[in-house]
């Protein structure tokens, strides 16, 4: 590994994303669009207010995963991953340049999305509303990591696609958006205790409502940071420079 | 640099199979460096696996394969072998340059190289296009201009000149040898036959294994033929497959 060529990388990830301007217009206002319509449906009762917080986690979190673990996926098919992998490229280099260029875009993604949802569609947010972005953006870098190793277990963009349902959709149902994770069945509880999505909408909720301090925030952004190493480490794991 | 009196590449009893087909089953065969070496044989004969091998991406069942001295694949080579595949990989949505700036990054090669190869290539006018905007031919030159970035010692092409208009792959040839005979080795398959007269020594390969590995004159000669296409007939006719019921086996298939 070599950070030179991590940022090379890197770069040359963003310049492609810069070519395809749809993508980036996708990117940025999808989510946003989600939660305004979100608001909208709820805009009369106090629906929106609780679980407001848990769709900032949702949205950027799956966007990311699609949009990352298609783009890998396409870099294995077209050769070019082939190639980079018979040059002096470390496959660290590879998975940490994924992740920092669709982590400046899940920034960008999360603070506009944070920002549309608190001062256009009105949520409130007790707590400090930069440890509300952070939480989002390391939610939306989650997802990237988890769509890089999703795209390791992809032979095509079909399958690839259906590695969201699989891996995403549990997360959202036992995440506590649905039902509050509290009052799930003993065995769903502590199986959503150790999925990702959940902390990320416990802590974006805690933040919110200002309920708990911000020590327990970071806990719960450890949790998805060690989530995100995990990832990353297993995504390089999987990279194989020789294939059958 | 190259002792140029060692093979470029060395291959000894090697067994590969892709999913469930061997494709390769013992084959030995031995590259000499600083010349352009042909690899020639039907589509589906087993060029692109060799190559792959040289170049270390792919998974083999047994045997060895040295490369400038060391074995296939290891970290010390991927700086001293260019490799293009048989579709141009590289970056449809960048620019000519872009793609080539980021090869050359990740090659860690001065930055001069990238018009270098641009002008060697003849893509000097297309720097600035989007890749995907070009025709097959010039995607499949910016594919060679990223292998020749960093000039490596060993270059490993697969079908390079396919799709390409006669004037410009005579070009590419006499690049070929321009870069032969500033010390670089080169292995370029084609399953062009008329292509063979070009290269200095050729390698005729079928079904997974080498029928002949000659000179073109000397092929020529010791077949009585006239031409690579009857050559390469004639030596089939002397080397019938294992499954051909009119004669003996060629044995080794099923090992």
């Amino acid at each position: 590994m070599n950070p030179r060529r991590t940022l090379a990388t890197a770069g040359r990830v963003l310049s492609q994303v810069r070519h395809d301007p749809r993508t980036i217009v996708l990117l940025l206002v999808v989510p946003s669009l989600l939660i305004g319509l979100l608001a909208w449906i709820f805009s009369d009762t106090p629906v929106f207010a609780t679980i407001g917080p848990g769709m900032i986690a949702l949205f950027p979190f799956i966007v990311m995963f699609l949009v990352t673990s298609i783009t890998t996926l396409r870099e294995r098919r077209t050769g070019t991953l082939e190639r980079l992998l018979s040059m002096p490229l470390g496959k660290g280099d590879l998975i940490l340049g994924y992740t920092l260029a669709f982590g400046l875009l899940a920034v960008a993604q999360s603070a506009v999305a944070v920002g549309f949802a608190v001062w256009v569609c009105g949520l409130e947010i007790s707590g400090s509303i930069w440890l509300l972005l952070a939480v989002a953006v390391a939610d939306a870098v989650l997802g990237t990591t988890l769509g890089l190793l999703a795209s390791a277990f992809a032979r095509t963009e079909f399958q690839v696609v259906q590695f969201m349902p699989a891996l995403v959709f549990p997360q959202i149902l036992l995440g506590g958006i649905f039902l509050p994770r509290e009052q799930l069945p003993d065995v769903l509880r502590s199986a959503s205790d150790w999925l990702p999505l959940s902390h990320a909408i416990d802590a974006l909720q805690a933040v919110a409502t200002d309920s708990q301090d911000a020590a327990y925030v970071g806990g719960e952004l450890l949790i998805i940071g060690a989530w995100i190493v995990g990832a990353v480490v297993l995504g390089s794991v999987t990279l194989r420079r020789r294939t059958p | 640099m190259v002792n140029t009196s060692a093979p470029a590449v060395d291959v000894t009893d090697l067994h590969v199979r892709r999913g469930k087909h061997p494709v390769l089953h013992g084959l030995s065969v031995s590259v000499p460096s600083g010349v352009v070496v042909g690899l020639l044989g039907p589509s589906g004969c087993g060029k692109t696996t060799l190559l792959r091998t040289i170049v270390g991406v792919q998974v083999v069942q047994s045997g060895t394969v040295t490369v400038l001295g060391q074995d296939a694949g290891s970290a010390s080579l991927r700086h001293r072998v260019g490799y293009v595949t048989q579709d141009a990989s590289v970056y449809d949505d960048l620019t000519v340059r872009q793609n080539l700036q980021y090869f050359r990054a990740v090659l860690g090669a001065p930055r001069g190289d990238v018009d270098r190869v641009l002008a060697l290539t003849d893509l000097t006018s297309q720097a600035g296009q989007l890749v995907g905007s070009l025709s097959g031919g010039q995607r499949s030159r910016v594919s060679l201009a990223g292998a020749l970035l960093g000039s490596p010692d060993l270059l490993v092409l697969d079908e390079p000149t396919v799709g390409l208009d006669p004037l410009l792959r005579v070009e590419l040839w006499t690049l070929f040898h321009h870069l032969a005979a500033s010390g670089t080795s080169l292995l370029v398959s084609s399953h062009v036959m008329d292509e063979a007269s070009r290269c200095d020594r050729l390698l005729l390969m079928r079904d997974g294994e080498i029928l002949a590995d000659d000179t073109p004159a000397g092929l020529l000669a010791a077949t009585g033929t006239e031409d690579t296409e009857g050559a390469f007939l004639a030596l089939i006719q002397r080397h019938p497959l294992a499954d051909d019921s009119r004669s003996g086996t060629t044995g080794g298939n099923d090992s």
